[in-house]
């Protein structure tokens, strides 16, 4: 069980956590220095939270910032903590949560292969183009599709796919933005 | 800078513009450059310790009885290693260090090459930064940053790892502009919110049953931070109580202290926040040695909290007036806030709980029954209290870990901050005998005194060694009860009695000990000869390894069994403390 679960500090009392969990997507600006991921990745072990994705890039080279996106599932209260805990950082220049602060565009891209012939092959172009798949591969016996969009849309495709030879899968994580003029 | 300097040379200069006269290290294969650097010259003094966990306790106990930034000097590998307890003891205490380690050239790093260890790696999560410079270009910034980082905000360790090659290295030294440095995602916040302070003030100027707890947040905060909580608790009329870190912000001399809080807290202390209307925390974290059971954590009152740690606020305990900022600046605008509305303390309004702390006083929970044949540890204590307070020197306070550092923050009392230095987040067995010589040398003529037990001074023994080297005439006033006497409590509380592995089985002679290490040997174990026996120790003009022998089975009361709520605490007058737990217990930490 999670250390900030207990807060006793004492396996003497355990209760169990009554509040709900909630999905929360967290945008964190950082200094691109190295080992700038392993510090937070490491404070998510180290304080027992779950990472559900984590997407890090450059997104302002002349500044030497990264944007890293984290979507984690905690209760109310851990997800405060983890924003605090992750602003305590040093090179962690702010940390937004996209979820709470209101309406946000969450989008992730996949690779997705599939290896099939016959009525299966035809089955699966028709539902790539219904999902605005796009082709970037192709032999006579496999595609390779390239499908962006929300996260439960990709997992559709690619449950759609199972039965038609679906062979493997690579997926980004999630990237996620503010909507409006304002940024972070 | 007109000429170039090496990587090492510029360590020594930055420790010079920043101040640094001592530094506690030990040196090999990958440091010798910055040692060679040192050596010729003479403005930062080199302590040799015996070993690197030696530097850090005596780094922070430096840091601690100052108020300045402590420094360590290691070698790679082993040298780095074995300096993490002292830097995850740092973290939890918030004490200011900053440990240079030396790492193997940048060419063989990754290659598993001699006395190579992955160091900020290692100690990412035991430090407040750490940094591997990997250009010379860069080590005077970050030099200059990692002192800006430890001392500033929330204070902590900061690693600097230094990789020979770019200790030879050839640059350009700079001071850099340290308003520019971190300017964006480094900034403390030091001003508390003040609609938050005077919603605050507002707070306790209708409190009925208010109380201060206070932690080591205040001693971090400085001199200043003490000298407005005495001004705020004289203003107000409030009682003030206070955390094992806390101890000496408050004159324990002074009425309105009730004694510490928490596991072993005193009754009034612990009942107090467990039936207050108004707590005000001010640099204190809800740590669980505190609180107890969470839930049932002082469930009447209205909660104020400062801490310059946002992520300290909530994180336990729900609060309903959050401040984030310093607290000296912030017990300073409380002051003045409570200034503008009133010149009157709450005398009247608080006599009723004035009164019933009076009452849960008169239980003296700190009592004990004394010996004639026996020398109790608690009455070593105050015959030391009562002895340091005729010597007419500033005396600090440094402990080991167990029921001898229970006891001595119960019974040894503080009047001031930064006189009391112990290992309360981690709790590390080992920390008082270095952390007593890092004492002494900041302060050559006070008298430094580690009171320890038995055990865990055999974690640090050696640098009984350094003492002797650098003529620090630290005391160390064992109370020998032959156990790991707070295991063998628990054990007592939890476990049936069954002692396993708490005994101290073959110790070593201690007077033939400090003699052997060039310092001198007292033993006592008559409760008639003590006074003399402390007065033969504080009279000797070096280092002494008291050993007296206590009390084997002797318990800490009063006691609040982890996981219970303030009101069930033990008091010690209970005969049997295996009766009070049930089964459930074996799992408690
Ligand atoms: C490095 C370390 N190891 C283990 C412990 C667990 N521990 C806490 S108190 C204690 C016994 C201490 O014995 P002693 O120093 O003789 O003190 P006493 O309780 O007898 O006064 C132990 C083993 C610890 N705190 N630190
Ligand atoms: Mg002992």
């Amino acid at each position: 069980m999670n250390a900030h679960l207990q807060p006793t500090g004492s396996a003497y009392f355990l209760t169990k956590e009554t509040q709900e969990t909630e999905r929360h997507t967290l945008s964190v600006l950082v200094d691109n220095e190295p080992g700038i991921l392993a510090r937070v990745v490491g404070l998510f072990s180290a304080r027992g939270y779950n990472i559900e994705s984590l997407t890090v890039s450059e997104t302002e080279h002349g500044r030497r910032l990264s944007r890293i996106t984290v979507v984690v599932i905690a209760t109310p209260k851990v997800l405060v903590q983890i924003k605090l805990q992750l602003e305590r950082l040093v090179p962690v220049h702010k940390v937004h949560d996209l979820t709470a602060e209101g309406a946000s565009i969450e989008r992730e891209l996949a690779l997705i292969k599939v290896a099939g012939s016959g009525e299966h092959r035809a089955e699966t172009l028709r539902l790539a183009d219904a999902f605005r798949a796009h082709i970037v591969d192709a032999t006579v016996e496999s595609f390779v599709f390239e499908v962006t969009g929300k996260p439960d849309k990709i997992d559709s495709f690619i449950s759609l796919m199972q039965p038609l030879g679906l062979v493997e899968v690579v997926r980004t994580g999630l990237a996620a933005i503010s909507r409006g003029p304002k940024g972070m | 800078m007109a000429d170039k300097m090496t990587g090492a040379e510029m360590v020594i200069q930055a420790l010079t513009d920043q101040g640094v006269e001592h530094i506690f290290g030990y040196p090999g294969g990958a440091a010798l450059p910055i040692y060679d650097a040192m050596f010729q010259q003479d403005k930062v003094q080199h302590i040799l310790v015996r070993h690197e966990q030696g530097a850090t306790h005596m780094a922070e106990g430096y840091a601690r009885s100052t108020g300045k930034p402590g420094v360590v000097l290691v070698t790679s590998g082993p040298g780095a290693t074995n300096a993490v307890t002292g830097l995850a003891d740092a973290l939890m205490d918030s004490i200011p260090l900053v440990c240079i380690t030396a790492q193997v050239p940048t060419n063989l790093i990754g290659s598993d090459a001699f006395q190579e260890c992955d160091t900020v790696g290692i100690t990412r999560s035991c430090t407040k930064y750490n940094y591997l410079v990997k250009r010379v270009e860069d080590l005077p910034r970050i030099m200059h940053e990692a002192f800006l980082i430890a001392t500033t905000g929330r204070p902590g360790p900061v690693v600097i790892d230094i990789p020979k090659d770019v200790q030879f290295a050839l640059g350009d030294y700079y001071k850099p502009d340290l308003d520019t440095l971190r300017h964006q995602s480094y900034r403390p916040q030091m001003d508390g919110d003040l609609d938050a302070i005077t919603a605050a003030v507002d707070l306790m100027m209708k409190a009925e049953r208010p109380i201060f707890y206070t932690g080591g947040g205040v001693i971090n905060a400085g001199p200043e931070a003490s000298e407005h909580l005495r001004e705020l608790a004289e203003l107000t009329g409030f009682p003030v109580t206070s955390t094992l870190m806390g101890l000496g912000a408050f004159p324990a001399s002074n009425p309105q202290w009730m004694g510490m809080l928490g596991m072993h807290g005193t009754y009034e202390a612990n009942w107090a926040m467990h039936d207050c209307d108004v707590m005000i925390n001010i640099g204190a974290r809800f740590d669980d040695r505190i609180t107890g059971r969470i839930d049932a954590f002082s469930p009447n009152s209205r909660k104020i909290h400062v801490d310059i740690d946002p992520s300290s606020i909530n994180k336990v305990v729900r609060v309903d007036v959050p401040i984030i900022g310093d607290c000296a600046r912030v017990l300073a605008e409380m002051v003045r806030i409570w200034r503008s509305k009133t010149n009157q303390p709450r005398t009247e309004a608080i006599a009723p709980w004035w009164k019933q702390i009076e009452k849960w006083r008169a239980v003296d929970s700190l009592g004990y029954k004394n010996s004639e044949t026996t020398i109790k540890p608690q009455y070593a204590i105050e015959r030391l209290y009562e002895a340091t307070k005729k010597q007419g020197k500033e005396v600090f306070i440094t402990t080991e870990v167990g029921q001898h550092q229970m006891w001595a923050a119960q019974h040894f009392h503080f009047d001031k901050p930064n006189h009391w230095m112990t290992s309360g987040g981690l709790g590390t067995m080992g920390y008082g005998l270095p952390a007593a010589v890092g004492v002494q040398v900041a302060h050559p003529d006070a008298l430094v005194i580690d009171i320890a037990g038995e055990a865990s001074v055999q974690m640090t023994m050696q640098e009984l060694s350094t003492a002797v080297q650098y003529r620090l005439p630290i005391k160390i006033f064992i109370l020998n009860n032959e156990r790991m006497g707070m295991v063998r409590q628990w054990q007592d509380l939890l476990h049936g009695s069954r002692y396993a592995h708490s005994y101290s089985e073959s110790l070593p002679d201690f007077v033939k000990l400090a003699e052997a290490y060039g310092g001198k040997g007292i033993r006592c174990d008559n409760p008639a000869e003590l006074d003399a026996a402390i007065a033969e120790m504080l009279d000797y003009d070096g280092p002494v390894l008291f050993d007296v022998l206590v009390e084997k089975d002797e318990n800490c009361l009063p006691m609040i069994p982890s996981g219970k709520p303030h009101n069930e605490i033990i008091l010690p007058d209970t005969a049997n403390i295996g009766d009070i737990i049930d089964e459930k217990g074996r799992a408690l930490v």
